[in-house]
């Protein structure tokens, strides 16, 4: 038995740029340096201890990084790749551009299951969407359980088993595999890539595929098959810095004068 | 008038307020439905018929603390289709939005997370969110399905509306998924006695400089003499001094308090996607170049250690 992992990373413009939209509301890509979701990194870390101990206890494991963007997004793969994942899936079509959640998430649920998969990885959230709804709707759509927002995970007899620190309470989760997970950025700072990876990375296997191979219809996907419309987008204007004072023994008082006019005190 | 459901957050019954804040947005788009899973409805009943609630659907089953998700979003699901609302509101918590997402696909509906603020048009609701760290607002709408729309907490006011608020139990048949993820352990967070991080008022935040765990007293204090939450950063939660259930941040809690007060706080770009809507924002740093103060309403440069106790002290003062 082997176990088959698949991660879901992300191409995202880096979010110390300035992003802004296209004309067409989506984001503007043009003019900010992309990368691999920093928070995808920790998907890719924990796949990589869960193959790492599978293999320790004599089974095989198999990671494959799978990613839906357009062309640069094979930086991302690549980044992964040199992180020890074994082989890439890059589903890029021009009519994808545009997608929502909800087209986002069934491209990824075909790839999956034309990869074949026994655990599926995401992050806990894009650094650039922020919806943080992916995998859920991934494990819905594969008709899976799903265990997100883990901080700590570990699998064992065919289950996964992992710690949620949710908004009330904290829980221990577990579920029969195939399962979807999503990991934190609690569960453990992600590797970075030796020498050895980066150059190993260059041989390993990238496939592509498009809507075609996916049996996807343009018109469920992309701007065409968009459920959800933007009407404006306004950039909010930069807050005007307000006063700032420099404490040589009157600040505080200062800063109680200034929170007694809000009527906060 | 068309039917708005709103799922219900509580704990044993009690109502978070995030979801009272949901009732009056939901009254702007209809009349609301309240569904409300697990124990303690009756407990409940009152206060959502006090926000206007003309309905509240009922289902208890061992499920919905047993299993993770997925009954809720069966139970969602079949209030869905028993009422057929022009909309389904939940709280943008965790949890509300992974039931959201889910009943999104199940639905076939367009789905929006976060969202501030909600209204209406002749096209049904529009959405206002805050993106790329609330750079950027936008509205905008569901083209397809019944809407399914997340909303953040401190949103709305909570508003009196009496409504008749009758309760009926809903008819919920669990599918095959729902016992897919057992909850094995659940260990209910301790309350410090001090608001909620996402509902309160007002939030005082450290970072880094605050220097260590025992030093997060003084920001305590200052909390406690507001009658505030405790934030932190990650550097402050990444140290250990504070727990991650108070992180303020991208990967933290998303707050929009009327008052944030940044202690000891760069003001990195992942902590000021958690706190960039509140609306006054004040900081202390000693460091003038810090890039907290471009987004202060008031900042003082000085330290932390000799201007956060004497505030403490004159805002006790000022209360009496
Ligand atoms: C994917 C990702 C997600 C992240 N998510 C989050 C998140 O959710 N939340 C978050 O906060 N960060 C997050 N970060 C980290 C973020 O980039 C910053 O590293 C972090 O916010 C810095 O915390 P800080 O401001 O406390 O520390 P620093 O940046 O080190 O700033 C400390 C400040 O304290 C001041 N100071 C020191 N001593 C004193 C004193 N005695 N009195 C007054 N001022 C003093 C200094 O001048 C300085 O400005 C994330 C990063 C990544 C990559
Ligand atoms: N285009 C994509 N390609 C691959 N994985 C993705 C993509 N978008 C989102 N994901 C995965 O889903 C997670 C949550 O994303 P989101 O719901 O957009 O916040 C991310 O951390 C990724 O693991």
């Amino acid at each position: 038995m082997s176990l088959r992992i698949v991660v879901c990373v992300k191409y995202v413009p880096d979010a110390t740029g300035d992003r802004h939209f296209a004309e067409d509301w989506t984001l503007d890509r043009e003019d900010v340096d992309g990368l691999l979701s920093e928070l995808d990194e920790y998907a890719v870390e924990q796949a990589l201890q869960i193959a790492e101990s599978t293999r320790e206890a004599g089974e095989e494991a198999e990671i494959t990084v799978l990613t839906v963007g357009p062309e640069d997004a094979a930086d991302a793969l690549r980044k992964a790749l040199s992180m020890g994942a074994d082989k890439a899936v890059h589903v890029e079509d021009d009519d994808l551009h545009g997608s929502d959640a909800l087209a986002t998430s069934l491209v990824l649920a075909k790839a999956i299951e034309h990869i074949g998969y026994d655990l599926v990885v995401c992050g806990m959230a894009s650094t650039d969407g922020v919806m943080g709804v992916l995998p859920a709707m991934i494990a819905e759509r594969l008709a899976v359980p799903q265990a997100t927002l883990l901080s700590e995970v570990t699998v064992a007899d065919g289950a996964v088993n992992g710690r949620r620190d949710g908004d009330t309470a904290t829980e221990h989760l577990s579920a029969r595999l195939p399962a979807v997970i999503s990991v934190t950025d609690q569960s453990g700072e992600a590797r970075y890539p030796s020498f050895k990876g980066i150059m190993a990375a260059k041989k390993k296997p990238v496939e592509a595929l498009d809507l075609e191979d996916l049996d996807l219809d343009a018109a469920e996907v992309g701007l065409a098959g968009a459920r959800t419309e933007v009407i404006s987008a306004t950039e909010r204007p930069a807050r005007t810095a307000g006063e700032v004072v420099t404490d040589e023994g009157e600040g505080a008082g200062a800063l109680a004068g200034f929170l007694a006019g809000q009527k906060f005190i | 008038m068309a039917e708005v459901l709103v799922h219900v957050d509580h704990l044993d019954g009690a109502v978070r307020k995030p979801t009272l804040e949901l009732l009056a947005l939901a009254r702007r788009l209809g009349d609301p439905v309240a569904v409300f899973l697990g124990t303690g409805a009756q407990d409940a009943a009152a206060t959502l018929a006090e926000h206007g609630a003309v309905r509240i659907l009922t289902a208890d089953a061992p499920e919905f603390a047993d299993y993770a998700i997925v009954p809720k979003v069966d139970a969602l699901q079949a209030a869905h289709d028993a009422v057929r609302p022009a909309a389904v509101l939940l709280p943008s918590s965790p949890e509300g939005k992974e039931i959201a997402a889910r009943l999104a696909v199940r639905l076939g509906s367009g789905i929006i997370t976060d969202a501030v603020d909600l209204t209406t048009d002749d096209q049904g609701p529009v959405a206002t969110q805050s993106v790329f760290a609330a750079a950027y607002t936008t509205t905008s709408r569901v083209t397809q399905g019944t809407p399914v729309i997340t909303v953040k907490p401190n949103s709305a006011t909570p508003e009196a509306a009496p409504a008749a608020g009758t309760t009926e139990p809903l008819e919920v048949t669990f599918g095959e998924a729902a016992t897919g993820t057992k909850v094995t352990s659940r260990t209910p967070r301790e309350s410090s006695g001090r608001p909620e991080l996402t509902e309160a008022a007002i939030v005082v935040s450290g970072g880094r400089g605050v220097g260590g765990a025992d030093n997060f007293a003084v920001i305590e204090a200052l909390a406690d003499s507001l009658g505030a939450a405790v934030g932190a950063s990650r550097a402050a939660v990444d140290a250990g001094w504070y727990p991650h259930s108070h992180q303020v941040g991208q990967t933290g809690k998303s707050v929009s308090p009327q008052l944030y007060i940044a202690a000891g706080i760069s003001g990195a770009i992942q902590h000021r996607a958690g706190m960039q809507t509140s609306k006054t924002i004040v900081a202390v740093n000693k460091d003038p170049e810090a890039p907290i103060f471009e987004l202060v309403d008031y900042g003082v440069v000085g330290d932390l250690f000799e201007v956060l106790p004497k505030l403490t002290e004159e805002i006790k003062s000022r209360k009496g």
